[in-house]
């Protein structure tokens, strides 16, 4: 067997370069965005060996499979930024709902495929814009996850503008379920842009982006997809749903763990 | 197996040139062109490698093969290093590993395309090359295919269908 290398990891590095303050924070954050990909990448999961064709149920495993490893960068480093030896699959695994930091959008049922392009659609916008911002941002780990995450995120955004544009101007049963999904949904959408304490704190000293930057992109893309779609921009929804964030979450998030952390829990400690 | 010779870096890059990428087993990691760095300091050998896409599950199989190919060696004060930026691009496959490629029946990533092209919707695909028979007469079945790394076309002209190694 070769010797393990007493060594320190980029992430251990990475996270020592901040004040305890900053780092408590960060790791806040960082939790929230690899629970959010988990969550959603867990909902795509669930749709393999489901997909109306082949084609696109290979799409959705591969967007899954994307959403998972970046799940993974992150969660090594928040674990790096926490300090208390808590692993990745800790983080992952032994989580209660209430610990999740995930907005409520990536928790939604998948519903039918009109439903899961719209979910998705509204998550990429975000994501994507999301990442652009970080991979110049200040914190070089972080931006290093981003810079090689955003290339992904581009074809999941590809993906689903192109699947909400043949949605919307398809034919009258599809748009019928676009449109649905899109009322539905779209109440879930302003918890991406809406910052936390949290959020807020890391925004302030610059570690983060300011949302309100990112919203002019995000727009004209939606605009330009929807309008492609001959879909009418919805209206506000007269309640905004929001509190994933910070652990208030959807009846829906318990069963997904439930399942996701179920052999974990079931026989704790169990390896490969 | 005890070493016979002190590691060097020129031995350490012919070594990693046998090992070879799970998934599509014509190319060398090399080839693939994710191995950023050998350093040897006496003992010690530190390869590092970037991963290709995040959630790839061959990265995990490449790190332990280059342990098992240098420990046949007998070097065995190994270490893996990953490091995720610069992020891998397709614009780092050597010329080999295209020729190869094309050889084995995947059209290579066409130059140039690796990125920015995210918000062009529909239509504007790059023309991707049939690897049986040369024709550009192709069409984009899907932007996903068999591996994170691959998208699925089919020849309009043989009417076969291929992977295409994506531009990352
Ligand atoms: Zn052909």
């Amino acid at each position: 067997m070769p010797p393990v290398m007493p060594e320190v990891s980029p992430e251990q590095t990475a996270a020592a370069a901040h004040a305890p303050a900053v780092r408590q924070l960060l790791f806040q954050y960082v939790l929230q965005l690899a629970d959010t990909s988990l969550v959603l990448g867990h909902r795509l999961s669930e749709w393999c060996g489901h997909g109306p064709v082949l084609e696109q149920d290979l799409a959705l495993a591969n967007i899954a499979l994307d959403l998972l490893g970046e799940t993974r960068s992150l969660y090594q480093y928040a674990a790096a930024l926490e300090g208390r030896g808590r692993t990745e699959d800790d983080l992952a695994y032994l989580r209660s709902a209430t610990e999740y930091r995930n907005p409520l959008l990536v928790e939604q049922p998948n519903g039918d495929f009109a439903h899961t392009v719209a979910r998705q659609f509204l998550f990429d916008n975000f994501h994507y814009h999301l990442l652009l911002a970080l991979k110049d941002g200040p914190d070089a780990h972080l931006a290093a996850i981003a810079e090689k995450s955003v290339k992904e995120a581009a074809y999941h955004l590809k993906w689903s503008s192109e699947w909400v544009i043949r949605l919307g101007d398809g034919t009258a049963e599809s748009r019928q379920r676009l449109d649905r999904a899109l009322a539905t949904l779209w109440r879930y959408a302003a918890e991406l842009t809406a910052p936390t304490a949290t959020e807020a704190a890391l925004q302030a000293m610059g570690l983060l982006p300011d949302y309100d930057d990112l919203a002019p992109a995000m727009q004209a893309h939606q605009a330009r997809v929807l309008a492609e779609a001959t879909v009418p921009v919805p209206t506000v929804a007269p309640f905004a749903q929001k509190g994933g964030k910070e652990g208030r979450h959807s009846e829906h998030l318990g069963y997904l763990l439930a399942e996701l952390q179920y052999v974990q829990r079931a026989y704790p400690g169990l390896t490969w | 197996m005890v070493a016979t010779t002190a590691p060097t870096e020129a031995r350490i890059w012919e070594l990693l040139e046998e090992v070879s990428d799970p998934e599509v087993p014509v190319l060398s990691i090399l080839d693939l062109g994710i191995v950023r760095a050998v350093r040897v300091e006496g003992e010690q050998v530190t390869v590092t490698i970037t991963p290709t896409y995040s959630g790839c599950p061959a990265m995990g199989a490449i790190a332990t093969d280059i342990r098992l190919r240098l420990l046949a060696e007998g070097y065995a004060k190994l270490a893996v290093a990953n490091q995720l930026s610069p992020a891998w691009t397709t614009d780092w496959m050597s010329a080999a590993g295209r020729a190869k490629l094309t050889a084995y029946g995947i059209a290579p990533p066409v130059d140039g395309t690796a990125t920015g092209h995210a918000l062009h919707l529909f239509g504007k695909e790059t023309t991707v090359r049939c690897p049986l028979c040369q024709s550009a007469n192709t069409k984009l079945v899907n932007q996903f295919g068999s591996t994170a790394c691959k998208a699925l076309y089919q020849c309009q002209d043989c009417r076969e269908p291929f992977d295409y190694f994506k531009c990352h």
